[in-house]
């Protein structure tokens, strides 16, 4: 496997006495979607916020494109170009598509916003994304659909040529159809050579759209295997005691 | 052919905004002429010049209200001290013509200033501790009354002789100045439109709206073309004595103000992020606007076009009393602003929506009171249509939430 864009090496975190990450490492690759599986509070969400900058690791090493940073919040990470889609999405139904996508980063010419220039590059970058679902980038979000409202907001964590994307639970509420049109996009994403981390409790999902497949138990890596290598009952061991006998040794 | 599909669907791309809940100005429009209409057929003084340069002073200080808290409303807040800080403001502005010998063009700025920093203490209380607007600026309404009665001294009023500040609600624009004054507001209008539509399309973004936004614009024009002849009709009783021909004054003063918010509201990144914390405040702090700026801000601006109301009050009654910006002034303005299409619920709302609204408020008085109603039925009537609009608003929301 090439060198990954992300690696975060021994992160340990504590709230209180509440150990909640324990010497965890984890990659992720350019061009790879990376799934991080794990129960409630296994330590998925805390992870996700030391990588965006929301928490700060207590120790632990972060190495980004192999330079050595540190994430002392959430602006070094969008500088270094690594995007957050939360599960509720922050979207603000009552602008349109192209407004949500440049929120707080407007493009402007002069004192005034250069409507034209964002129009065109949010069409660009939804173009990029093979999006055909959208009848017009000017609609208010508020009649978009679940899905089409995921992809406004990918669409925007992508709009800044960010290297890494990290996507929670972006498929939770999602239809059937909607779901795959989702993976789809996630898949493109990774194909576009964007490293990709997705958060999911659906094995399924996790199967259909991952290359790398990292499991927490109780606040540590369980392991990081490739999708190859494993079965789902592997992975589903893995979750629920954090061992798995096929993968004995052969992940560390 | 090709341009009969066009039209046809920009028209139907605008039908289905309207049943999808984002129906704008159409249900005040269409309450205003019809309105005009009944008493225009029941009575036969309201269709004249006269009466028509009347409303529009009636109901100019109201509407320069509205227009300020559409600023507040879209955050979806509220400021019930808005009347109150124009008396306040009118207060100022009269004290330091009349006891202080200042110049109106250095008092009128300075109680501008007054109204801002009353709105930037309610901002502060409302965006810093978080108290909500309605309990803040419940409390400001009652300072403010106080505030006004101990400037202008309990039962009296300060007379104000400034002509210029005078000249505001009193005179008029000469009738060849009314005429430019059409000609240019008109011009730079569709002239800035066709630009927009220029700069889209060689930007390569398609477009089917310039027809439909140009048989818009033509209308606008023709009727301010006719409202516009129709202020220049002499509407003096006794025109050898005194003649009243023309456009108020107050009239431009309103324009410009509508300009200049609008500017702000559509096109800079702060009205963009005015719509993004009423729509959403959590994503607007997460995208990383700063809402308590934000916010700050918008009550500011509020309380600044609450100043300019309270020199149109001064203007209109030739002085202050403790009574100015009192009694049904805020609950006409914030029926003005929610009848003209602002959502009480904050994101949704243009300024222009409260010149239309204000102006539907302004009719219902002047009509009812040319028809000969007591206060009691117009007050109820008023009330009447501030609900059909609230509820317009409600359904229009429930039918966004459902498509």
């Amino acid at each position: 496997m090439s060198k990954p864009i992300l690696s975060m090496r021994g992160i340990n975190k504590s709230f209180g006495p509440v150990h909640v990450l324990r010497d965890v490492n984890f990659d992720a690759y350019s061009g790879k979607v990376t799934a991080l599986v794990g129960d409630n509070g296994a330590g998925k969400s805390t992870l996700i916020k030391c990588i965006a900058g929301i928490y700060i690791a207590d120790s632990g090493e972060t190495y980004f494109a192999d330079k050595k940073v540190s994430i002392g919040g959430p602006r070094d990470a969008t500088e270094l170009g690594i995007e957050v889609v939360y599960q509720d999405l922050a979207l603000c139904d009552n602008l349109d598509i192209v407004h949500n996508m440049f929120l707080g980063r407007e493009e402007k010419s002069g004192p005034t916003l250069d409507e034209s220039k964002m129009e065109a590059m949010a069409k660009k970058t939804l173009d990029g994304l093979s999006v055909r679902t959208v009848k017009s980038i000017r609609q208010q979000v508020a009649s978009l659909s679940g899905g089409q409202r995921q992809t406004v907001a990918i669409a925007r964590a992508v709009l800044w040529n960010s290297k890494v994307v990290i996507l929670d639970e972006p498929t939770a509420a999602l239809g059937v159809a909607q779901t795959e049109q989702v993976l789809k996009l996630v898949r493109q994403l990774a194909d576009n050579g964007l490293a990709v981390i997705v958060i999911s409790h659906n094995l399924n999902d996790v199967f259909q759209v991952a290359d790398n497949i990292a499991a927490m138990y109780l606040g540590s890596m369980a392991a990081q295997v490739e999708k190859s290598k494993v079965t789902q009952n592997d992975v589903v061991q893995l979750i629920t005691t954090g061992r798995s006998e096929n993968l004995s040794g052969a992940a560390k | 052919m090709s341009e009969q599909i066009t039209i046809d669907k920009s028209l139907r791309d605008w039908w289905s905004r309207v049943k999808a809940g984002q129906t704008g100005a159409l249900p005040a429009l269409l309450g205003l002429l019809v309105l005009c209409l009944v008493f225009g057929s029941m009575s036969s003084v309201f269709l004249t010049p006269g009466n028509f340069a009347n409303l529009l002073t009636q109901a100019a200080a109201v509407i320069v209200i509205a227009m300020g808290l559409v600023f507040v409303l879209l955050l979806g807040e509220i400021d019930l001290s808005a009347g109150y800080a124009a008396g306040v403001c009118g207060a100022v502005l009269v004290i330091l013509i009349t006891e202080s010998d200042y110049q109106w063009w250095i008092a009128f700025p300075l109680s501008i200033l007054v109204g801002v920093v009353l709105g930037g203490l309610i901002g502060y209380l409302v965006a810093e501790l978080r108290i909500p607007s309605f309990v803040v600026t419940l409390a400001t309404f009652l300072a403010f009354q106080g505030l006004l009665l101990l400037l202008v001294g309990e039962g009296g009023t300060i007379r104000i002789e400034d002509p210029v500040i005078l000249a505001v609600e009193n005179k008029n624009l000469s009738v060849s100045t009314s005429w430019l004054f059409f000609l240019f507001v008109s011009g730079a209008y569709l002239i800035s439109g066709i630009w927009k539509f220029y700069r889209r399309k060689k930007a390569g973004l398609a477009d089917n709206l310039f027809k439909f936004w140009l048989i818009k614009a033509l209308t606008l024009v023709v009727i301010g073309a006719a409202a516009t002849s129709a202020l220049t009709v002499e509407r003096s009783n006794n025109p050898e004595l005194v003649s009243l021909r023309g456009i108020p004054y107050v009239v431009p003063v309103i324009l410009v103000l509508l300009v200049g918010a609008t500017f702000v509201l559509t096109k800079t990144s702060f009205g963009l992020h005015i719509y993004a914390v009423g729509g959403n405040a959590e994503a607007a702090r997460r995208a990383g606007i700063n809402v308590k700026m934000v916010r700050i801000s918008a009550f500011m601006i509020c309380s600044g076009f609450a100043a300019v109301a309270g020199m149109i009050f001064v203007s209109r009654a030739n002085s202050i009393s403790p009574t100015t910006g009192g009694s049904s002034t805020l609950l006409y303005a914030v029926g003005a602003a929610v009848i003209g299409g602002t959502s009480l619920f904050g994101g949704k709302g243009k300024v222009s929506d409260a010149i239309l609204g204000g102006l539907v408020v302004a009719v219902i008085d002047n009509g009812m009171a040319l028809l000969g109603y007591p206060a009691g039925i117009k007050f109820m009537v008023t009330g009447a249509v501030l609900l059909i609009s609230a509820s317009i608003d409600a359904f229009s929301r429930r039918g966004a939430a459902t498509t």
